[in-house]
């Protein structure tokens, strides 16, 4: 455990664990109103964000903080608005950001690409004692959102219809949805980097799903898998000297591997069982529905 | 015998992109009452009921509900809606009680739940004869099943208005007559219910009256068309829910 002996590691790791915490946290929303690919977008607006920070010598993660929160908002009325047209609306955001980011980088004094490189990909040295802060406190807001408000979440990303019906206020949630995936976003910057954030709020959602038959489950599976393999990555890329980032995408796309391969043998058995629930003396039909069901 | 009037549409005018679907219909259903909602496909039957709950909005006339007009009113959880059934299931897995106790959040404060909350889903489950798929996940339940998890998922919110649209369509036999059998009780019990139906099929009997849509317009309110029968509906696909099993819908209509 040498690797706790050093200060940099310490911050590495804690900004690691609320990265595993928070990422599937918010992540599994969008998978579920099958949006997962709303945090890649958020992390190419963000990049815009780190630019403006070296430019205007401010925190880059809380300029991130704020681009990419407005960047998100602006996702959520082109998505609202935009119906036809909403697509290449977002693809002008999406670059543009990721373009504003390299523009603005340049453009500050002695900045160069160079300064993106640890954003973009994410590095265990480069994250300082104010990182690890901002991180703690974008943390505990993702945290706060996507744990106390998860009924109203599950509502509106499983049936907005019906959620609006019900009186839940549709709009508002979906916006904060949207900030909220971009805080977590600039959470997961220092270690995961920009480019890699949204593999981590969706790939363990994914490989939960593989198990699981409750939302509620999944939810904590794929916390539990977040956590595992970002302070897992963590770890390896301190010995091996290896990117963080893509250690731990790469560690998280393993297990989602692994959990598929154990799947199939599991819903062979739970349709086994299912069959063996089924009263004595049944007729063999009855056993249909339940193999349909498993299959379908 | 003049009760109060739950759904109040008037002159309602209301478009889908810049397609008018429907061209000023009048509509009033009064407490008690169990009014269907029929008409060819592309008659505007959905869209009328979508614009009732809000989902369309009213281009012109007047939208209320319980006296109130649509814009002001926040006491959603007076009302029960089934969507026409698309699919329960999202992205992530769920299990049949986690879908229907979305229903609560309308009484819910800040969607913290209590045993009354508990009891209420377990209660809207054993309606629809659920009870027992309550931990199953809603991928792996059939057409019928899943439009029964919908219908309990609007009646967990113990509402007094209840507003379907197209409760039967695609469902089983078995989960036809469970859901008439629900359906009466909810009436009995004083539940007014507007519903969009394609036929009146099993739920004939419980049909106080009929309104029938063409082309965006009322041509018909009143009893049920019961002495020409719901064939002479232009467009009618005809189904016969006693017909043998797998019988497929024979489309007899110019738009079926």
């Amino acid at each position: 455990m040498e690797f706790l002996d050093y200060a940099f590691m310490q911050r590495a790791l804690v900004s690691a664990v609320l990265v595993g915490i928070t990422a599937p946290a918010i992540g599994i929303y969008l998978v579920q109103r099958r949006q997962a690919l709303m945090g890649d977008g958020i992390g190419h607006v963000a990049m815009t964000g780190v630019g403006l920070g070296f430019l205007l010598d401010a925190s880059p993660v809380w300029m991130a903080t704020l681009v990419s929160v407005v960047g998100s908002v602006l996702m959520e009325l082109i998505r609202w608005y935009g119906r036809t047209r909403g697509e290449i609306a977002l693809a002008m955001l999406f670059y543009g950001g990721m373009a504003g980011g390299v523009m603005f980088v340049n453009l500050a004094p002695d900045g160069s690409n160079a300064n993106l490189t640890s954003y973009l990909f994410g590095s265990l040295s480069t994250v300082s004692a104010s990182d690890v802060t901002a991180i703690s406190v974008l943390a505990a807001f993702v945290i706060v959102v996507s744990l106390g408000l998860r009924r109203q979440l599950f509502a509106v990303s499983q049936d907005e219809e019906f959620a609006r019906v019900t009186g839940v206020p549709v709009r508002a949630l979906n916006l904060l949805t949207a900030v909220t995936a971009a805080v977590t976003v600039t959470v997961a910057m220092r270690v995961v980097g920009l480019i890699l954030v949204s593999a981590l709020m969706v790939v363990p959602v994914a490989a939960a799903q593989q198990l699981t038959r409750s939302f509620a489950t999944t939810y904590a599976v794929a916390v539990a898998l977040g956590i595992t393999a970002s302070v897992g990555g963590t770890v390896t890329s301190f010995y091996q000297d290896i990117p963080p980032g893509a250690t731990i995408v790469l560690l998280t796309i393993a297990v989602f591997l692994a959990l598929t391969a154990l799947a199939a043998p599991l819903a062979r058995r739970r349709a086994r069982a299912a069959a063996a629930a089924l009263p004595a003396g049944d007729p063999v039909e009855c056993a249909i529905p339940a193999a349909r069901a498993a299959g379908g | 015998m003049t009760a109060e009037t739950v759904v109040e549409l008037r002159g309602v005018r209301a478009e889908l992109g810049a397609r008018p679907v429907l061209r000023g219909i009048d509509l009033a259903v009064r407490r008690g009452e169990v009014v269907a909602l029929l008409g060819a496909n592309g008659s505007g039957k959905s869209t009328a009921v979508r614009t009732v709950i809000g989902q369309v909005p009213a281009v012109a006339g007047a939208v209320e509900l319980f006296g109130t007009p649509l814009r002001a009113l926040r006491d959603w959880a007076r009302l029960g809606y089934v969507p026409q059934r698309t699919t329960a299931a999202g992205g992530v897995p769920a299990t049949v009680t986690e879908i229907v106790s979305s229903g609560r959040l309308a009484r819910t404060r800040f969607g913290r739940f209590g045993r009354a909350d508990r009891d209420a889903v377990r209660r809207a489950l054993d309606l629809v004869g659920m009870g027992d798929r309550a931990h199953d996940p809603v991928t792996a339940l059939s057409g019928g099943q899943h439009q029964r998890v919908l219908i309990a998922r609007a009646l967990a919110v113990e509402p007094e208005l209840l507003i379907m649209d197209e409760p039967m369509a695609g469902v089983d036999l078995a989960s036809q007559e469970i859901l008439a059998t629900t359906l009466r009780t909810q009436v009995a019990a004083g539940t007014t219910v507007l519903l969009v139906l394609h036929e009146l099929g099993p739920l004939e009997p419980l049909i106080d009256r009929a309104v029938v849509l063409r082309d965006g317009c009322v041509t018909h309110d009143g009893p049920p068309p019961r002495a020409l029968g719901q064939h002479a509906l232009p467009g009618h696909d005809h189904v016969h829910p006693h017909a043998p099993g797998g019988a497929a819908p024979i489309g007899t209509g110019l738009l079926g």
